[in-house]
């Protein structure tokens, strides 16, 4: 018996283990003054310093950041329109149609969204670079705010709008004073995801940048097949801590809106 | 009146539909028919069934297939384990933290770990195995992918366990099932919806991650993913590319047929 018990905790504790020693590996060693992933020198902060003086670091730092907001606030528009036009479909074709349009491309690897998204903006002509790294993160992350919205407007009973329209509100009324109240962990939720999407993204971003402009993603793949500089782990320390609060952050947001929420669905 | 209102949400979503969606597959299906003088051909698909690109599309979907059956092999039990531990709802959020981490950065982590005096090698001299050649084989290339792809299975598994009644074990207990056939003839048929989403979520990006097989692979493992961006943003073929990403498309279709849930219909 005991021994049954035992093991799960070692299996679960080993998987823990993996999951994050690559991650402390990378931060143990941004301290290290040898310069190399393997032998511990000596403690230093030299890698941070060096990261804050290296304004072109930061200019792409900023980047990232002005195009992960941008994007997601664009797309959480986009979103959460969409996910109202689905609710409002009334023939059940229709609403299937956009749903499955809607996840092409949640389903389809970023190689095929890079690559199709850079014959589309060659052809119409668009520079590649800020504009159009910014289409493509608005692009992919409509519909993850879709997905996270829809729940929300569907279980939101039907009677509520029609009180409010029986009482005399217009239809503006009823989408800014009842709807959007009421689907707002939704939208943060949305939000939320698109910011992580654009954040992490990669692989599209790599197709459509073009050659003046770039995100850290794709300035941390050129980095990197240069070989180990502990500049990428003092980054890569900064971003996990950024990480946890941003978690933590969207842990209590969520938390806190869905009390007063809860409690109105259970009326 | 209720059509006007339907119709204002619905024009910048099917705007959106439009261009970023239906557009970019239709474009990619365009010039898969260009060779690379700009002509009209079939040539691209002639080549596509050369034994050179037809290998290479055989060994990509192994190694999918062989990441995809390493990651159900431990998530499958890290995710039970899980529903098993008392706050099972933050352990899973400690165990999808890594995920929110930079794809780039964990892989840039293992440059270090099966570096040639990395981490990995100094354990395996320490075991008295001795040091060897771990980055650039097959084997660092499906850990690694394991390793990033793990929460992502993880993650639909736990959610069908947790779902499940646990009534029906205590059932097939009383029924006289040992722990194996409650397993197999009700735990994991009821959980076969989470293995599935799981398996779709891993097996698509498997198939197309190519900053793995640069980084990590080093150009040994060549999947469609990697063809593609190699066509595309290093032989400029964009024909050949969007020929292969034709063909990466049809499969990702019939592992989403195969994998479907037939019960909540389209999503």
């Amino acid at each position: 018996m005991k021994k049954n018990r035992k093991w799960p905790a070692f299996y679960l504790g080993l998987i823990f283990v993996i999951l994050y020693a690559p991650i402390f590996y990378l931060i143990f060693y941004s301290f290290n003054s040898g310069g190399t992933m393997y032998q511990f020198e000596g403690f230093t902060l030299d890698w941070y310093r060096e990261l804050f003086n290296d304004t072109r670091l930061l200019i792409i730092v900023l980047n990232t950041v002005i195009i992960a907001l941008l994007s997601a606030a664009i797309s959480t528009i986009v979103g959460v329109a969409g996910a109202l036009a689905i609710s409002y479909a009334r023939k059940r074709r229709v609403k299937n149609t956009l749903l499955s349009l809607n996840n092409v491309l949640i389903v389809s690897p970023d190689v095929i969204i890079g690559a199709s998204f850079l014959i589309l903006f060659t052809m119409i002509g668009l520079k590649l670079g800020f504009i159009s790294v910014l289409l493509a993160h608005i692009a992919f992350s409509v519909p993850i705010v879709v997905l996270m919205v829809l729940p929300k407007i569907e279980e939101m009973s039907t009677s509520m709008i029609y009180a409010a329209m029986d009482l005399g509100a217009s239809r503006l009324d009823v989408l800014t004073k009842v709807i959007l109240p009421y689907i707002t962990p939704g939208i943060f939720a949305g939000f939320f995801m698109a910011l992580t999407y654009s954040l992490d993204d990669f692989a599209v971003t790599f197709f459509v940048t073009g050659n003046g402009f770039t995100t850290l993603s794709v300035e941390i793949y050129s980095l990197a097949r240069r070989g180990v500089s502990l500049n990428i782990n003092a980054l890569s320390a900064l971003l996990f801590l950024f990480t946890i609060i941003l978690v933590t952050g969207y842990y209590f947001i969520t938390k806190r809106n869905e009390k007063p929420n809860g409690m109105g669905v259970r009326q | 009146m209720r059509t006007n209102s339907r119709n204002f949400y619905l024009i910048p979503y099917v705007l959106w539909i439009a261009l970023f969606v239906v557009t970019p597959l239709l474009l990619v299906l365009y010039y898969s028919f260009f060779n690379i003088e700009g002509h009209l051909t079939l040539e691209n698909y002639r080549k596509f069934f050369t034994p050179v690109y037809l290998k290479m599309t055989l060994s990509s979907f192994w190694y999918a297939f062989l990441i995809t059956l390493f990651s159900l092999l431990i998530s499958y039990p890290t995710a039970y384990l899980l529903t098993k531990t008392k706050h099972k709802q933050l352990w899973l959020l400690l165990i999808i933290l890594p995920s929110w981490i930079n794809l780039l950065l964990k892989a840039y982590a293992f440059l270090g770990i099966f570096g040639t005096y990395g981490a990995a090698n100094s354990f395996l001299e320490a075991v008295g195995i001795g040091g060897r050649q771990i980055l650039f084989t097959d084997f660092s290339f499906i850990f690694v992918s394991v390793y990033i792809f793990l929460p992502f299975m993880i993650l639909p598994i736990f959610n069908s366990l947790d779902e499940l009644n646990p009534t029906l074990l205590d059932a097939s207990n009383d029924l006289g099932g040992s722990s194996w056939v409650t397993f197999k003839r009700v735990i994991f048929p009821l959980t076969l919806d989470g293995v599935k989403a799981g398996c779709q979520i891993v097996f698509i990006p498997a198939l197309s991650l190519f900053m793995l097989t640069r980084l990590i692979a080093g150009n040994r493992v060549i999947t469609l993913g990697t063809a593609i961006e190699q066509h595309f943003l290093v032989t400029q073929d964009w024909g050949m590319g969007s020929t292969i990403a034709v063909f990466l498309i049809i499969a990702m279709v019939l592992i989403m047929v195969l994998t479907g849930r037939r019960k909540r219909g389209i999503l």
